[in-house]
C-alpha cells in the first residue's frame, strides 16, 4: 500500500519540509482494508483511454473544469507517451490535479461535457487519466515549478486544507514567502482526513500535500488562529492574510439521546478511519443508520457496508429525486446493499442507559421504532461561524460564509482574501483550488500595487 | 448460392481466398490446418536453398489503439530443408485435390530453377510462384527483389521457367520499382501465366530511442525490412489497378497487401484480381478469419445479385483513369448533419489550418453574397443555447475537399453533397486538345 512510498517519501524529502510539528500516521488503519474503487490505470488502458479524445477544439471540458486544465492537451500528451508532458499540463493548471484525479466528480463537471456523449459514447474517464498522469509524476517527487525571485511579502494562509495549499502554492510561484497556520496534526484539511477510503487514502493525501509544500511552503501544525494566535497580530506581521479555514464540524440533529455512545459525526467518523489506529466497531455492528442525504452520508454507508455491517440504512427527510448526493454514488450505495428510508426523520434516539438501542423516526405520517447499534450523523458540517467571526472586518452572509468578490476572493477586508468551503458555493476540492489560486493572483497584484504606491 | 469458385490461370480453386507465402504457409501441418477451415488455396512459403534466419525478426506499426496496422519482417525464405518441404506439400496435395497449392520459389541459376522447378512440379502441385519480391536478405545474393527491379532478368529468368514449367508460371512482382508497369509488362513478356503483388514494402517501422537502434533489434544492429498489413493496402490496390487497366497486361491477377476483410478482399477484386492472397492477417487473427471472409463475400454478392464471383472482378476499371480525364465541372461541397455533430469542432480547426478556410462556429457572420444554407439556424440556435456547437460551412468558398468528412469522427454526420453547375463534362486532356489548357496567374502572365 501506500504506506511505503509515503515513508520512502518522508525519508528522501522531510529535511525540506518547514513543518514545525511532525506527523505520523498509524501504519495500521481501517481505511486499510478498502479496496480502491478505480486503480490507477496500467499504462495500456490509459493509453486505450487516451487515444478515445477527439482532442476538441475549444474544448467544452475545459470550460466545465473549475481549474480549466488544458484537458485535451494533457490527454494527448498521455497518447503519445509524454507522461512527464501530461503531468505538467494537469499541474501546472491544478497543484492538486492528483487528487482531483481520484476524487473530483468528473461525471457532473468535465466529462459531463465530453461531446463524446452525444456519439453516444462512453465520456472520456477524464479524472482516471488525471490521476494517471500525475501519480508517478508525484512518487518520483518531480519537480517542474520553481520560485520566482523573492519579493519579501509574507502572507498568513489560515487552514492547510486544499484552497490555502493551491493559494500557498502559487503564492510560492509568485516569489512571496506564504505560511500556513493549521489547527489539525496533518495537512490537507478534509483531503487528508475525511476522502472516502475507497477513493483516496490518507497517506497518498498526504504525499500530494508534501509535495506541494516541497516548493517551500511553511506550515505551523496544531497552530489554531483565534486561539493560538490572535488575527489581530497576523495582520500586524503579514502583508496578507487568506482565509481557507473550510467549515466547522458536524452538524448536531439536537435530538433526545444524541449525546452518549454509538452516536457519532460523518466527519468525525471518516477520520477515525483515516488517520487514527484501528478504531474499534465493537466488534458486532448489526445495524447502522447514517442519518443525511448528502455525498459524505452515502460515503458513510458505503463505507459501513464494506466493513461488512450487514444492514446499513440511510435515513433521509426528503426523497432521493431531490437528494443532494450524486445519482451515480446512491445508485453504487443500492447495489452495495444500502436501504434507503425516504420521508423519515428521527424523532427520538433510544437509549437502554447509556447503551443505544435504537431511534424513534417517523416516516412520512407514521412513527416506528429501528433498532440500531451506531448512527452516524452525516447531515453536513457547520458553518465556522465562530471561528471566522474573530476576522475582524470580514463581512459573513446569512450563512455564517464568508462574502468574497467571485473574481478575486477578496473579502470586505481588502487585505484578507478567503476561498473553499468557507466561502459561498459548491464544497469541492477542485473549485477550492480555483479559489485558492484565483486569490493569489488577486493577492498578487495588490501587493504589487501597494510596492508600488505605498500603503 | 453464388458461385465463389475461379479458375486462375487454370489453377482451380474453390474460393478466391488464398493463404499468401510466409509464415502460415510454412509447414504441411499449418497449411492443412487452413484447408480444414475452408481456405481455397495457399502459396507455400518460399523454398530454395535452405537460409539462416536472425531471431527478432518482426516489426510493427499501431495505429492509436489498433494493433499491427504495418507489420515488417526481416525473415528470409524458408529454413527447412528442400526435401521435407516438398514431401510435405506432396502430401497436403494428396489429402486436398480440390484446393490450390501454389509454391513459391527463389533460385539462382538457370540450372538450379531447372531443378527446382522439376522437382516442385513431382509434387503434384497446381502452379510456381517466382518470387521476385523479397525485399531483405535474399536480394543482397542477387534474387527476390533484386530481380523484381531490374525488368531484363525478370523476362530472362520468366523465360527460363516458362521453358522447364509443365504448370502454370505466376510471377510475383516487388513494389519497391518507380512505376509497376515496367516489371509487370516484362513477366508478362517473359511468358508468365499470371501475376501476383505487391511483396513488401522496404520499410523501417521505428527507432528504439533508447537504445538508437531501429526495429527489430537483432543485437545492437537492425536492418531494412518488408512492410505489409492494413497500412500497404492503399498502394497495393494501385498497384494492382494500374496493371488491371494495362492493355499490354493481359493476365489474371493475384492480389496481395493488406487484405484482412471480406471488404478488402471486394476491392481488390473489383479493381482487377481474380484470387487474393493473405498472410498479415492471419498472422494476426488465425486461419479462422477465413469463415468471415467466405461469408461476407457470399452475402455482399448476393445482395448485390451476382450470381457468381466472377462478375465482380474488374467492375471498378474502367472508372480508373488519369488524373486529366476527371471532370473539372464536377463540384461537391461539405454539409454537416446538425442532429448528429457532436461539436467537437474538429473539422472547423482542419479546413481552418489545413483546408480552405470555409467552416465556422454557430454565430459567425456569413460573407456578403456567399451561399451557407446553415448559418441561420445555427446562430439561432447558438441564441437559444450558448454551448451550442454545431459549425456551418460556406459552400461558396467549400472547394470539397472532403477533408472535413475524413476527420469527423461521427459516421456520415459530414457528408459531401453534389452540385448542379449546369456545365458539361470537360477534363484537362480535352481543354488540352481544344487548346483551351491554359490557368491565368502563372509563371508567363
Amino acid at each position: 500500500m501506500g504506506e511505503s512510498s509515503y515513508s520512502r517519501l518522508k525519508q528522501a524529502q522531510y529535511h525540506e519540509l518547514k513543518m514545525t510539528k511532525s506527523y505520523s500516521l498509524p501504519t495500521e488503519r481501517w481505511e486499510q482494508r478498502f479496496s480502491e474503487a478505480q486503480p490507477l490505470y496500467t499504462d495500456r488502458e490509459a493509453l486505450g483511454e487516451a487515444h478515445r479524445c477527439l482532442y476538441c477544439v475549444d474544448a467544452p471540458c475545459i470550460k466545465a473544469c473549475p481549474t480549466a486544465i488544458d484537458i485535451p492537451t494533457f490527454i494527448r500528451k498521455i497518447a503519445e507517451g509524454n507522461l512527464h508532458g501530461a503531468a505538467k499540463t494537469v499541474l501546472s493548471a491544478n497543484i492538486f490535479g492528483y487528487s482531483c484525479g481520484r476524487v473530483c466528480p468528473d461525471k457532473v463537471l468535465c466529462a459531463a461535457s465530453c461531446v463524446l456523449k452525444d456519439y453516444p459514447k462512453p465520456p472520456i474517464e477524464i479524472a482516471r487519466l488525471h490521476r494517471y498522469a500525475t501519480e508517478s509524476f508525484l512518487r518520483e517527487g518531480r519537480r517542474v515549478f520553481s520560485p520566482a525571485p523573492p519579493t519579501g511579502k509574507k502572507i498568513a494562509l489560515v487552514g492547510a486544507g486544499p484552497a490555502s495549499l493551491a493559494c500557498a502554492h502559487e503564492l510560492k510561484l509568485l516569489g512571496h514567502e506564504p505560511s500556513i497556520f493549521e489547527k489539525h496534526h496533518f495537512p490537507g484539511g478534509l483531503n487528508t482526513m475525511s476522502i472516502a477510503p475507497y477513493k483516496m487514502q490518507a497517506d497518498d493525501a498526504l504525499l500530494e500535500a508534501e509535495y506541494i509544500c516541497n516548493i517551500g511552503i511553511e506550515i505551523r501544525m496544531g497552530v489554531e488562529v483565534g486561539r493560538d494566535i490572535d488575527v489581530k497580530s497576523l495582520l500586524q506581521n503579514y502583508d496578507a492574510v487568506f482565509i481557507g479555514a473550510g467549515m466547522g464540524g458536524d452538524t448536531k440533529l439536537q435530538v433526545a439521546g444524541e449525546d452518549g455512545p454509538g452516536v457519532i459525526g460523518a466527519l468525525a467518523w471518516i477520520e477515525q478511519i483515516k488517520t487514527t489506529k484501528r478504531p474499534a466497531l465493537n466488534g458486532n455492528i448489526q445495524r447502522a443508520f447514517v442519518v443525511g442525504g448528502g455525498n459524505t452520508a452515502l460515503d458513510a454507508a458505503r463505507e459501513l457496508l464494506q466493513l461488512g455491517v450487514p444492514h446499513v440504512t440511510m435515513v433521509y427527510r426528503r426523497t432521493a429525486q431531490v437528494m443532494p448526493g450524486f445519482r451515480h454514488e446512491l445508485d453504487a450505495a443500492r447495489r452495495e446493499g444500502m436501504q434507503l428510508l425516504e420521508q423519515a426523520v428521527i424523532t427520538e434516539i433510544v437509549r437502554d442507559g447509556p447503551r443505544l438501542k435504537g431511534a424513534r423516526i417517523r416516516v412520512v405520517d407514521e412513527e416506528i421504532f429501528m433498532p440500531a447499534d451506531l448512527i452516524i450523523m452525516a447531515i453536513g458540517q457547520s458553518i465556522g461561524r465562530e471561528a471566522l467571526s474573530k476576522f475582524s472586518g470580514v463581512e459573513l452572509n446569512s450563512a455564517g460564509e464568508v462574502q468574497v468578490d467571485p473574481a478575486t476572493g477578496q473579502t470586505s477586508n481588502r487585505r484578507i482574501h478567503a476561498g473553499g468551503d468557507a466561502t459561498p458555493g459548491i464544497k469541492l476540492v477542485v473549485r477550492a483550488v480555483a479559489d485558492g489560486k484565483r486569490a493569489a493572483q488577486a493577492m498578487h497584484r495588490d501587493l504589487l500595487q501597494s510596492a508600488k504606491g505605498g500603503k | 448460392m453464388v458461385e465463389l469458385s475461379v479458375n486462375f490461370a487454370g489453377i482451380k480453386s474453390p474460393n478466391p481466398f488464398w493463404l499468401a507465402s510466409g509464415p502460415p504457409t510454412n509447414s504441411g501441418e499449418q497449411v492443412m490446418r487452413a484447408f480444414d477451415l475452408g481456405w481455397g488455396g495457399a502459396v507455400w512459403k518460399t523454398i530454395g536453398d535452405p537460409i539462416v534466419n536472425v531471431s527478432s525478426r518482426l516489426g510493427a506499426v499501431d495505429a492509436g489503439d489498433f494493433r499491427m496496422a504495418g507489420l515488417n519482417n526481416i525473415e528470409l525464405i524458408s529454413d527447412r530443408p528442400l526435401a521435407e518441404n516438398l514431401r510435405e506439400i506432396a502430401e497436403v496435395k494428396k489429402r486436398f485435390p480440390e484446393r490450390a497449392v501454389v509454391v513459391s520459389l527463389m533460385m539462382e541459376s538457370k540450372e538450379d530453377w531447372r531443378e527446382i522447378i522439376r522437382r516442385t512440379e513431382d509434387t503434384g502441385c497446381d502452379g510456381l510462384e517466382l518470387n521476385f519480391g523479397c525485399p531483405h536478405g535474399m536480394c543482397e545474393r542477387g534474387m527476390g527483389s533484386a530481380v523484381g527491379q531490374e525488368p531484363k532478368i525478370i523476362r530472362e529468368i520468366t523465360a527460363w521457367a516458362r521453358e522447364f514449367a509443365k504448370t502454370p508460371i505466376i510471377v510475383k512482382l516487388t513494389p519497391n520499382i518507380t512505376d509497376i508497369i515496367e516489371p509487370g509488362r516484362a513477366a508478362v513478356e517473359g511468358g508468365a501465366h499470371a501475376l501476383s503483388l505487391i511483396n513488401t514494402i522496404k520499410s523501417l517501422t521505428g527507432v528504439d530511442l533508447d537504445k538508437f537502434v531501429p526495429y527489430p533489434v537483432v543485437g545492437g544492429r537492425s536492418t531494412s525490412g518488408g512492410l505489409c498489413g492494413p497500412a500497404v493496402k492503399p498502394i497495393a490496390l494501385h498497384m494492382v489497378g494500374t496493371l488491371a487497366k494495362d492493355a499490354h497486361i493481359g493476365v489474371p491477377i493475384s492480389a496481395i497487401g493488406g487484405i484482412s476483410t471480406w471488404r478488402d478482399a471486394a476491392e481488390f477484386m473489383a479493381i482487377g484480381a481474380t484470387t487474393v492472397q493473405i498472410c498479415t492477417a492471419v498472422m494476426h487473427y488465425g486461419y479462422r478469419i477465413i469463415e468471415g471472409l467466405i461469408d461476407g463475400l457470399s452475402n455482399y454478392l448476393e445482395d448485390r445479385r451476382m450470381k457468381s464471383v466472377s462478375e465482380l472482378i474488374g467492375r471498378a476499371v474502367p472508372a480508373l483513369v488519369d488524373w486529366g480525364e476527371l471532370d473539372l465541372n464536377y463540384r461537391v461541397v461539405a454539409d454537416i448533419n446538425p442532429d448528429t455533430c457532436i461539436g467537437c469542432q474538429l473539422c472547423v480547426v482542419a479546413c481552418d489550418d489545413g483546408a480552405h478556410q470555409c467552416i465556422y462556429v454557430a454565430g459567425a457572420e456569413v460573407k456578403r453574397g456567399h451561399v451557407a444554407p446553415r448559418a441561420t439556424e445555427a446562430a439561432e440556435r447558438l441564441a437559444a443555447n450558448p454551448k451550442y456547437r454545431v459549425p456551418w460551412v460556406d459552400e461558396t468558398d467549400c472547394v470539397g475537399c472532403n477533408l472535413c468528412a475524413l476527420i469527423c469522427p461521427v459516421p456520415d454526420c459530414i457528408t459531401m453533397k453534389p452540385i448542379e453547375t449546369d456545365k458539361p463534362f470537360e477534363s484537362w486532356n480535352e481543354r488540352i486538345r481544344k487548346g483551351t489548357a491554359v490557368v491565368p496567374g502563372g509563371l508567363h502572365d
